[in-house]
């Protein structure tokens, strides 16, 4: 359970990161290393270098425009937590990541590591692609932003190179009177839940659903949407009937596989009833 | 690698290896054994300290990583003699009974209740989800912080309580 050698460096740079990256195939970027030492005490990743993030100046930084809500990669689950403005700027973000872990996980992990991590049971890959969150990533040959619906690619695989780093990740403005839910279960609080769901829709003129974004924790490939229950949302009004049915949409519309802690068919069932509790509480949800 | 960092009010610069967890490090190169090792893989608590005022799970750390912190461990929750208003509270709600786990849940709820005194019982609740007792079902333990809250409430903005 001691963890494997490896060499150790601070940069200060985000360039001098890259560079690092860039000449050392073999090395990982480290942030709170909530994921990441776990996983070298297992043995199950052995990097020969450590790249530390945590000289950057400024990669902790939560700004709030209006163009939406950006967040440093080394911002910390408890700055999110403990940040005034934001739950009313992201309040399912804000919501989601009450569900991280344990306190003192959330005083060290960072969002950043969350995503470059990509486990499809994590709160925070789901969020980036129910939210249509900006990633702003940094390379040998410059930045470049990838979508989070083409930066997720399967459990613990994503778009970011071997020699890239995370800068940042912008959310989109929030609407006002936007309905919006998080619920997810989980055994005991702060394991990874079981299955879990975000979702938020605005309201047309008639009362009606629309722009529904409906994203999946634990029960899915990778962290994603669900098209064809946000299509069954999309012109309805949310009453029992539709929770309902868009949860039953939902249910056959994940993708999880059975293992040790749940089978498939109990983690897509979860899958449903949680959408559809979910659709009441944002649909009864004061504007 | 060289690294300069305090431990319970002492400055200390000293030569770490990389691979080693501030787990480790304190309690096998410092020989301050207050600090408990479980799980060693971020689960248990046991190994709980308080860096820059914040509590997180010293296994999960590299003693590199602490390098200009302030590192507050359970004896420095200690007072010279007798023991700490939240100690006491423990002692007298008989908050432990083989005290492997002590050592985290006293550092987990010093660092809770210095920066949030008037935390609710259900808040307590949550915050100590991330610790694990096998001897005493945790009510006694969240009754022995709830009672330590007037001690936090009172030295809220004494300099001293502010040091961890």
């Amino acid at each position: 359970m001691k963890l494997p050698n490896f060499e150790y460096v601070a940069p200060s740079t985000p360039a001098e990161v890259v560079r690092l990256l860039a000449a050392n195939p073999e090395a990982k970027l480290i942030a709170g290393g909530q994921s990441l030492l776990p996983t070298m005490a297992f043995r199950l990743a052995q990097p020969a270098m450590l790249i530390d993030v945590r000289n950057l100046r400024g990669l902790d930084r939560i700004v709030i425009d209006s163009s939406g809500v950006s967040l440093g990669a080394r911002t910390r689950w408890v700055d999110i937590e403990t940040d005034a403005e934001l739950a009313t700027a992201q309040p399912l973000l804000v919501e989601a990541i009450r569900h991280v872990a344990h306190y003192q996980v959330r005083n060290r992990g960072t969002i950043g590591g969350s995503l470059a991590h990509a486990d499809p049971a994590s709160e925070m890959p789901c969020i980036a692609a129910t939210c249509e969150a900006n990633l702003r990533l940094l390379g040998p040959h410059g930045e470049r932003h990838v979508n989070a619906s083409n930066f997720f690619m399967g459990p613990l695989t994503t778009a970011l190179a071997d020699d890239e780093m995370i800068l940042d990740v912008h959310l989109p403005a929030w609407a006002p009177g936007r309905k919006w839910a998080f619920s997810e279960f989980a055994r005991r609080p702060g394991d990874f839940a079981l299955a879990g769901v975000a979702l938020f829709y605005d309201i047309d003129q008639e009362q009606r659903a629309c722009n529904a974004h409906i994203g999946v924790v634990g029960a899915c490939y990778y962290s994603k949407r669900m098209p064809a229950a946000e299509d069954a949302l999309n012109g309805k009004r949310v009453d029992a009937d539709t929770a309902a049915a868009v949860g039953a949409i939902a249910s056959g519309e994940a993708d999880p596989t059975d293992d040790f802690h749940a089978s498939a068919a109990y983690r897509k069932a979860l899958v449903g009833t949680l959408l559809e509790r979910s659709l009441l509480t944002a649909a009864n949800r004061p504007s | 690698m060289n690294i300069n960092f305090e431990l319970n009010g002492k400055r200390i610069e000293i030569d770490a290896p990389a691979r080693m967890t501030l787990a480790d490090f304190i309690r096998h190169q410092l020989m301050q054994t207050g600090t408990h090792v479980g799980c060693e893989h971020g689960v248990c608590g046991a190994c709980t300290v308080i860096v820059d005022g914040d509590a997180v799970r010293s296994c999960l750390m590299l003693a590199v990583q602490a390098d200009g912190s302030k590192v507050t461990t359970v004896e420095g929750l200690t007072p010279p003699e007798g023991l700490s208003p939240l100690q006491q509270c423990f002692r007298e709600h008989h908050a432990l009974q083989c005290g492997f786990c002590t050592p985290g849940f006293l550092t987990t709820a010093h660092a809770l209740l210095t920066k949030e005194p008037d935390a609710d019982k259900e808040r307590i609740r949550h915050v100590l989800s991330g610790n694990l007792c096998r001897c005493t079902g945790y009510i006694p333990i969240v009754d022995a912080v709830c009672a330590a809250r007037s001690a936090y409430a009172k030295s809220a903005r004494s300099p001293d309580n502010e040091s961890a």
